[in-house]
This record gives C-alpha cells, structure tokens and sequence, in this order.
C-alpha cells in the first residue's frame, strides 16, 4: 500500500513512505517530526495545517502526501532566525496560545509576497480562512503592516 | 529574542515584556500534547452513543475487534475491572468513564477502539453496534424542574463542597443545586414600589471551541501513572486520578506543556481519566486526541433562562430586584453547580439594591455537558440584568448611563450577599465608558435601510472562592531565577506574568527569568488556571515565594558578612568555595473567605472584584436583519497591569470571542436531542470579517489592594457586557428588543417584522 515519494522539504531533498489516504500534516509528522502544522477543525476551514506547496499555501490536513511528489514544501520550521513576519508577530503581539500561528505566519508571507503594502481591508479578506479563537485579529493586523514596512527597509 | 542577563535597572512589573515563548510560537516549535507521540503508543478512538437517553441493552464489539490491525475494543466493564466505581467530576461524582448501563446524551462515549493506527481504529468504531432501550428526555433548563424525565437516578454529590451536602442520594430531581440569597424584604418592597418591571431573557448553548481539541496521553507501569493533558488543572487531575484508582497522589505524574486555547474547556477530568484506564489496561501509552467534531459533545456553555423583576422608585432608585435564573448543566454536572452559586450570587448586578432575592438552579438535562466557559456564568447574568435595566431605564425615560450611575455600588456598599465592595472601580469604568463613546453627542442614525444605534452595559464578577496556588523559585548559583508553578499558559500570558512579578521582588530582568510548566513531580499544587484567579492567586504565591528567597539570600549575606549588594553569583561562591548550591523560596496563598448562610449572605464572598463595561455603535440592515457592529469599546477595572500589551489583548480578545456568542453562534439541537452543527463547517467562529471597524480598550487607572503589585485577573472581564450592549444599541437602533441570543440576521428580522 505504501510507496515512497520524493520532493523537497524546507530546501532539502526527501523522501518518505505513504500511504494513499495519508495527508501532508501527518506525514510532516510522523515522518520528520514537525509539528508546526496541525489539524484542527480537519476541514480545511481553520488555518492551522497550512503548508506552502510549491509557493502555494494549503490546507495540510486535507491535502494527500502522495501529491507532493516531486514539490517543494515549505513549513514554519523551514530557515534559521526569524523572519520579518515573525518578528513582527512578536512585537505587535499578535498570538496568544499559538496554536494558529504558524499559519499565520505562513499566509502573511504569501500575501506580503503579492501585496507588499496591503490595507486593511485586503489583509482581513486575505488571511479570512485562517481562525484564531483567542481573537488576536487586531494585533495581527498590525503585525502584518509591520512586517510589511521591515520587509520594504530590507 | 535577546535574554537579558544584566540586573534590572526599569521596573519589571508595568512593562509591555514580549512574552517569554515567542520563539517558540512563531516558530512552530511550541510543545502542545497535540504534538506527543511516544514510543509504542496506542491511540483511542470513542464509539459515541446515538441516543439522548436510554439503557444500554447490547454492545457488539466483535465486528470492530475482528478488524485487522485494532488492538482492543473497550467498553464500562474492562473499565469497571480496574476502577471498581468509574464516576468522576469537580462537584458531583456522576460521570462515568465510558457509559455504564445508561447514555444520558447523545454523543456521550460508550466504547473505545485502541490501534497503533488511528485511522484503522476510526474504521473499527464504525463497525460496534449498540442497541439502547430508549428513555423520556428533557432538553430545556426550566421544563427539566418538573419533567417526569429524570437525567440521574440518584444525586452523588463530591463531598468537597459542604453546600451540596444536602444534595446526596437525592431522587426523583434534575436539580442538582438550588442556590437560595435573601437581603431585605423583597415581597414589601414589591408591593410599595412606584414601578414594577419584569423579564424574560435567554442565551443558547455554545462551545469553547479551543483550535487545539481537547487530548490527553497516558503512559503507566504496574505502580506509576503519567499524564500528559491539555488541562487547566493539573493538580485536579492528580487527585482525581488518584481518588478513582485508590492510589496515593505521588504515584499519579500531570504534565501539561503549552495549550493551543483553553477557555474552560480543559478543565477538571476530561479525557484524562479514560487515557488513564487504557494504559493501565493495555501497558502501553494510550493517547486520545479528540476530533474538532467531538469537542462539541465533550463540554459547552451553560443555556439559561433568567426571570428578573425589579421595583423602582419614581426617581430611579431600584429598591428591590427578583432573580430566577435557570442553568441547563447537560448530562453530568461538571462545575455547573459552582457557576450557579458563585455567579448565581452577582445575579442583580453591580447596583446597591436593598431587597434581594435570588434563586439560582442547576439543572440536569440530557444535552452535552456544560461547564466554565469564560466568565463562568457571569456573560448570561449580564446578559440578562443590563438588558433589563436597559429596558428600566428606557420606560422612565431616563438616560441609561445616568440610570446606572445612580443605582452603581459605591465602594464599600454591601453587595447582595452583604459583602461590601472593595477596589471595583464601578463608577470610574462607568465614566470612562461614557467619555470613550462620545455619549453626550448625538449619534447619526442612518437612512433607508440602514438604521443606527448605540448602547452600554456594565457587568462585574465575584473571583471564585476560596481557591489556593502554591508555587516555588529557586535562585540559581549564577544569580538565574527559576519559577515554579501549577498555573498553565493557555495563551493568557501566565508565564510571562508569573516571570515578571518574580522579576520585580528579585530586581532582576523578567526575560531572564524561566517558569517551568505544571508537572505535578515538580510544580507545587495549584487550584486551576480558570475564572481569572491566577494572575491573582499563582502571582501573589510567585510574589510570597520570590520574597522568601530573597529573605533567605539576605540572611546568607549576613551570615557570610557579605554587603547588601553582593551580586548573587558571589554569595554562592563564598558560600559553597565554587559554583554551587541553590536557594528556594516558596510561596502559599489562600486568601480569606467565608462561607454564605441559609440565605446567601456573607462578610467574605470574594477576594477580589472583576468590573467590564462595554459600549457599541451598531448599524441594522432592516432588510436582512443583519447587524454589524461599527464600533465596540471595552473598560475594565483590572488593577494595575502587570503587563499592559498581555492586558489590552486578553481584553480585546475576550470581547471578539463575546461577538461570536452574541451574533451568530450557536449549537443546533433537534427533537431527539441531535447536535446538527457539530463542525466549523456549520458552527461558525469569528474570524477577521465579523471584525468591528474599531475596537478600543481601555483599562482604568486603579488598584488590587490585596493583587500582587496591585494587579488581579482580566481573562474574563471584557466579555461581561458585550451582548447586552449589542442588544440594547439594536433596541435603540430599530426599536425592537431582543431576548435571545444569538442576535443573528434570522431572529432580528423576525423581530423586527413581527412588531
């Protein structure tokens, strides 16, 4: 039933053994021990499994590993220090359990990469499928804007 | 981050510290149990039952057993071979571990499937079959009072709390307490008052909906036990673990790293006591993550009904006010009976009113299980008290802020229970709020379809008690400051708290400062991390605890004839010859409290008050019903901000979550007791969309007398007053009054075309 699939994993070639069912999140995690996206609502509605497929963000928890054969995955472990996004998240304290985050954080840097200068109204339509329950909206609003402003200065 | 290692030359306390796990959050790095995966580990899937009530008659497991790959199917009786009498719970001991002889709910664990793969034991659970004989349900809070429908046969109170003494082996009820507060003479003052004004109000159940769902892992050998929850009450856990197996506490280990969201969900015996059972079964780890799904029939928040009366004066004076209020506890009692005392007493409100009476009834029915879920009952009261003065206020024509203002407890007023207020800044909450929301200038009221309104409320709780936090810091050999504590960062920001009142005692920088996470081996006993209290109990026993290890610091100087301001790391060496050594400090705080008489009253009910008000302009759209929020203004009296930044998102936070119970969610119920809406799919959360246009938040200058440097609790505050405010700015806004939450375009449109 298994068979291995290649691709690569935060800059890294991989391979790992899958299942036909088996989703991205869970191979993440089981497979090489990240858990930075995890299911939640198993939906697809919530935000928190979200990995980038070749630059593109999806939901992990309903997304099958066999597809990512061959691509280029990213997660919130890949890099060393902190990016301009996450710094941001620290200093506008835009998280409270941190449950969300990674998701966050990931959506933020697809949208930065699309709207380098967003407004308002673009960042609450852009990160809307993401949910964060402690209701840290406001505080991530600002810290996209924040990171928007680091990234330009970089 | 930078880790600080200088001394502190700014005061900790006071100041915005990022918190202390950042990296670890933004990085995905944070430890959840969600994450935990041991070595050989099982995991657990529930067979849930499918009726509202009925006896169990039969359980085919052979089906799910025979599946390749499933370990074992478990039902009651493997459970009843290891825990003879399977029934746990903070107040009652009723609920049983897996259903034993009788469901109550539907959506209540019957059997487990154990399998190395969850999914194979996923499938297996579909293949059990159970056959109920089915039983008469009760549904609703008020009708289960008198249904011929009874949820328990007999009442098994716990036995800790000597108010539900008189409760045991009663039969024939779905009351499982029946708070009674009398103050004055209600029945005169009725009969004198100028005006009489009575109503009806309702909220719906809800559920807490923590994205990281409920999930806990055992592990055990034949004479030790170790936990890791998703719990906010570790030391809970332990006893009760303990209790059930018979065995002594220090052979039941609790662990519980970071939790993805709390709210009072994880609280007291989830999970942790079926995980427990399986692993002692099976020896093997056992872990049970439940889905988002099944969170919703594991706990929720207390539906309730509220009758409330008052008599007031031809100058608006309430002289007296009638409270009944109805809480529907669901299948198993949780901590309702506390919610239903402890809230149940603020039933009338912040006001100084002389002829109280309040009776305030936790009821069984067969629905889900309700327990805590931010406020512990107090957002239901202050949903019905401030949309009821609303009405007072709006009936006598008088303004609805100069209306409170009269009626507000002044400082050191008896509240109804005869304890007299102290440190609940009321009145400057009251005047911040009005001075934020511009109230003296007209507000434009829309055209066309789109009506506009605006309206306050202001709410206040009771901390629980009496509740104790221990905890223990220990100052390394270099000077380094380690804290432990029971109380559990669920996002609130405790461990940054706990680190910065260390900080301030020990005059060393907060980011220095680590706080090991509850492990009951390590951290002392600590109540729970619920109902605001542990900013005030965990800080004032850190705060005790740092300034022990001072004093002992202090005493090593002087015994080694070294100055006052000998660095730390240097008293050690003198001490040991080398780098060596340590010194604890440990802290033990239960603050004063005294139990109520037969009529509710009390010198102590509380250590310490909590007051929330909001304010919200709204606009209406007559058309579809749909109300939109435009602005929304929270005040809180929280003391002194240990950590404003960790303040101002707890009260922003709460209030966003506040909308979601207000506008739109709900748990949809049919008939026969079915949830119909038990996913996020239907369940509707608040995401960045339902955002107001602006949201201010506001603490007002004040002080905890009593609060570890001046602080007490804010988790819950900002979510007091939220939906009166909504619902009293649409009466304002379309001249219709709502009685029901949620608010949704579907109820106001109804309304609105009805009148």
């Amino acid at each position: 039933m298994r068979r291995e699939i290649r691709f690569r994993l935060n800059g890294e070639a991989v391979s790992a053994q899958v299942a036909p069912h088996e989703s991205l999140v869970e191979v993440l995690r089981d497979s090489f021990g990240l858990s930075g996206a995890r299911e939640s609502c198993g939906q697809g509605l919530c935000g928190c499994c979200t990995v980038l497929v070749d630059g593109t963000a999806v939901s992990g928890c309903l997304y099958l590993a066999t597809l990512a054969e061959n691509a280029e995955v990213s997660t919130i472990e890949g890099g060393v220090g902190l990016d301009a996004v996450q710094e941001a998240f620290i200093e506008a304290s835009a998280f409270q359990c941190g449950f969300c985050t990674p998701g966050f954080v990931l959506m933020t840097r697809q949208l930065l990469d699309e709207h380098p200068d967003p407004d308002d109204n673009t960042i609450k339509h852009y990160l809307s499928g993401n949910l964060c329950r402690c209701a840290a909206y406001p505080e991530i609003i600002e810290a996209v804007k924040l990171a928007a402003q680091k990234r330009r200065k970089r | 981050m930078k880790r600080a290692t200088h001394p502190a030359e700014t005061a900790q306390v006071g100041r915005s510290v990022p918190r202390l796990e950042s990296w670890l959050k933004v990085t995905g790095r944070a430890e959840y149990v969600h994450n935990l995966r041991l070595p050989g580990m099982l995991y657990g899937k529930i067979f849930r039952s499918t009726v509202a009530h009925g006896r169990i008659k039969r359980i085919d497991v052979a089906a799910a057993q025979a599946l390749a790959g499933v370990y074992k199917v478990i039902t009651s009786r493997e459970i009843r071979d290891v825990v003879p009498d399977p029934y746990y719970g903070p107040a009652f001991h009723d609920q049983p571990i897996l259903a034993t002889d009788k469901v109550r709910y539907v959506g209540e664990p019957v059997a487990v499937v154990l399998a190395s793969d969850p999914h194979v034991a996923e499938e297996a659970v579909h293949l059990i079959e159970a056959e109920y004989e089915e039983l008469p349900a009760v549904y609703d809070e008020v009708e289960a009072m008198t249904s011929k429908a009874i949820v328990h046969d007999a009442l098994k109170p716990a036995g800790t709390f000597p108010d539900l003494k008189h409760l045991k082996g009663r039969k024939n009820t779905n009351i499982a307490l029946d708070f009674r507060l009398r103050r004055g003479d209600l029945p005169a003052a009725l009969k004198r008052a100028d005006h009489v004004f009575e109503h009806r109000f309702r909220t719906q159940q809800v559920m807490h909906t923590p994205l990281e769902p409920l999930v806990s892992v055992a592990e055990s050998t034949e004479s030790s036990l170790t936990i890791h929850t998703a719990s906010q009450s570790p030391s809970f856990v332990r006893i009760e673990i303990a209790r059930l197996l018979g065995w002594p506490e220090n052979r039941v280990r609790v662990r519980v790293p970071f939790l993805g969201g709390g709210f009072g969900a994880k609280l007291y015996i989830k999970l942790e006591a079926l995980v427990a059972v399986l692993s002692l079964i099976t020896r093997r780890p056992v872990k049970i993550a439940l889905s988002m799904e099944e969170q919703f029939f594991t706990i929720t928040k207390h539906a309730s009904t509220f009758r409330i009366k008052s008599a007031v004066t031809r100058d608006g004076r309430i002289v007296a006010r009638d409270c009944e209020v109805w809480w529907n506890g669901g299948a198993y009692a949780d901590i309702g009976p506390r919610v239903t005392q402890k809230s149940g007493f603020t039933a009338p409100g912040p006001y100084d009113i002389e002829n109280v009476s309040i009776d305030s009834y936790a009821l069984y029915t067969n629905l889900p299980p309700a327990g805590a879920l931010r406020g512990f009952g107090i957002p239901q009261l202050v949903w019905a008290y401030e949309s009821h003065t609303d009405l007072i206020a709006r009936e006598l024509g008088l303004d609805p802020i100069e209306f409170r203002r009269r009626n507000l407890l002044r400082e050191g007023r008896p509240q109804a229970t005869g304890t007299p207020m102290k440190d609940a800044a009321l009145e400057k909450v009251l005047a911040r709020l009005e001075a934020l929301m511009d109230w003296k200038t007209p507000l434009e009221r829309g055209a066309g379809s789109i009506r506009r309104g605006r309206g306050i409320a202001i709410g206040f709780k009771a901390c629980i008690a009496n509740t104790t936090s221990l905890a223990a810091v220990n100052v390394n050999a270099d000077g380094s400051c380690t804290v432990y504590t029971s109380c559990v960062d669920m996002g609130q920001g405790s461990d940054t708290a706990m680190a910065q009142i260390a900080a301030e005692v020990l005059q060393i920088p907060a980011e220095s400062v680590t706080v090991v996470h509850s492990d009951t081996d390590v951290t002392p006993f600590d109540m729970a991390t619920l109902g605001s209290r542990s900013l005030f109990h965990s800080g004032n026993a850190v705060k005790l605890a740092a300034q022990d290890a001072l004093n002992k610091l202090n005493q090593l100087k002087e015994e080694l004839k070294l100055s006052a301001d000998t660095a730390i790391a240097d008293v050690f060496r003198k001490k040991y010859g080398m780098r060596a050594g340590s010194v604890t400090g440990t802290g033990n705080f239960i603050p004063p409290y005294t139990p109520p008489d037969e009529n509710g009253q009390t010198a102590n009910a509380t250590p310490f008050w909590m007051v929330g008000a909001s304010g919200v302009e709204i606009e209406v759209d007559t058309e579809t019903g749909r109300v939109r929020v435009t602005r929304l203004v929270n005040v809180a009296d929280v003391g002194t901000p240990i950590n404003p930044k960790i303040v101002e998102t707890q009260l922003s936070g709460a209030a966003i979550m506040q909308l979601g119970f207000t506008l739109f969610e709900k748990m949809l119920f049919d008939a026969d007791g079915q949830l119909r809406n038990a996913s996020l799919a239907e369940y509707k959360i608040p995401g960045f969309l339902d955002l107001p246009k602006s949201i201010t938040n506001e603490a007002v200058t004040s002080e905890q007398t009593n609060g570890p440097f001046g602080g007490k609790g804010v988790g819950e505050t900002a979510t007091f007053s939220v939906s009166p405010a909504i619902a009293n700015a649409i009466h304002d806004a379309i001249g219709v009054r709502l009685t029901e939450l949620p608010m949704n375009p579907e109820t106001v449109w109804k309304k609105l075309h009805a009148a």
